[in-house]
């Protein structure tokens, strides 16, 4: 068991539109993955779909955060916030 | 309906769920801790549908409760396999592997019982059951087809529980009454299904069937091992010692 490699597990609820991480587990393979996942992470209904990726396949940004996301803080020009929507237009 | 028939069912389920309860705290991971409890709590509470469902039958007022802990060993109607000790993983998942396929065949046949109370039972209880089978037949593919030493403890525990696996579809004479009734299916026709998928995984799981093919019965008439009286000291003392107690 200390071969089995770590998963970080992602679950989407019945309601929800995108899969959020709830935490981790060991498994030995994807499917032993998927069914702890539903016995740990969905007993009190938290989903309907269940994402599990090996932890050494995601990759993270970890280089200084105030330098990587900086450049993006000055250019208002990229929001969309410059005109008005008619009334007509109910949800944007 | 029969009283005993519901006995049968019911406490399979709940000798079932106090033994796995006893890996709570002691899984050998977290995960399968998780996992193991998970089924006991599955099976518990189809315990506790089939008994209240037998308390009522029965028309003496007693409730799944009376039922569950206030009768002796002689009047339990579970299978054997079900009481015997967890011993050690192996055991367990091969026990519990043991179990699934016969709940799960038992169950599906039930959804086409005249008894329709049952019927709902079954389709509720189906659901986990599946679930269940799917679990334990790929640990024992898992440990089987593992290590040497893992298939070496799953021949082990398959050797020895194998002896208690013919009495889950060896009909009792209630078993047959039911069938007749149309309320249960006939056993004879769910063994052969039992066999095939037990051949099909253990093939896989590269482990040997055994030869051996001398059963032990007695459970569902009352006859049981000395474990049952040990579990059953445990599970009702409680409630024995208090009667009425609650949370």
């Amino acid at each position: 068991m200390k071969d089995w490699p770590l998963w970080e597990v992602f679950i989407r609820s019945k309601q929800g539109l995108s899969h959020k991480h709830v935490g981790s587990l060991h498994a030995a393979d994807a499917q032993m993955a998927i069914e702890n996942a539903r016995d740990v992470y969905t007993r009190r209904n938290e989903g309907v779909s269940i994402w599990v990726v090996a932890s050494a396949h995601i990759h993270a940004s970890t280089e200084d955060t105030e330098a990587f996301f900086d450049p993006a803080n000055d250019k208002v020009y990229r929001h969309p916030t410059f005109y008005d929507l008619p009334d007509a237009v109910k949800h944007m | 309906m029969n009283f005993q028939y519901l006995l049968q069912l019911g406490d399979n389920a709940l000798i079932l769920s106090q033994r796995l309860g006893e890996w709570c705290g002691h899984g050998p991971v977290l995960e399968q801790d998780i996992a193991m409890t998970n089924i006991a709590l599955d099976l518990l509470g189809q315990a506790r549908m089939l008994l209240t469902y037998a308390g009522e039958l029965e028309g003496q007022g007693k409730s799944e409760d009376d039922l569950a802990y206030f009768r002796d060993a002689h009047q339990f109607h579970s299978a054997l396999l079900v009481e015997q000790p967890n011993t050690d993983w192996a055991f367990t998942i091969v026990r519990q592997f043991f179990f699934d396929v016969f709940n799960f065949y038992n169950y599906s046949a039930l959804l086409q019982s005249r008894d329709e109370r049952l019927a709902a039972i079954a389709e509720k209880s189906l659901k986990e059951v599946t679930y269940h089978l799917r679990y334990s037949s790929e640990w024992v593919v898992r440990l089987g087809d593992g290590t040497e030493t893992s298939h070496q403890k799953m021949q082990t525990a398959l050797d020895e529980l194998w002896m208690f696996t013919g009495e889950l579809t060896t009909p009792s004479e209630v078993d047959r009454l039911m069938a007749e009734a149309g309320i249960a299916p006939d056993l004879l026709k769910i063994k052969p299904l039992w066999d095939a998928k037990v051949s099909a995984v253990l093939e896989e799981a590269t482990l040997k069937k055994p030869e051996n093919d001398w059963m032990q019965s007695g459970g569902k008439t009352g006859r049981h091992t000395e474990h049952l009286g040990y579990i059953l000291a445990e599970m009702q003392h409680l409630q024995r010692t208090y009667p009425g107690n609650e949370w």
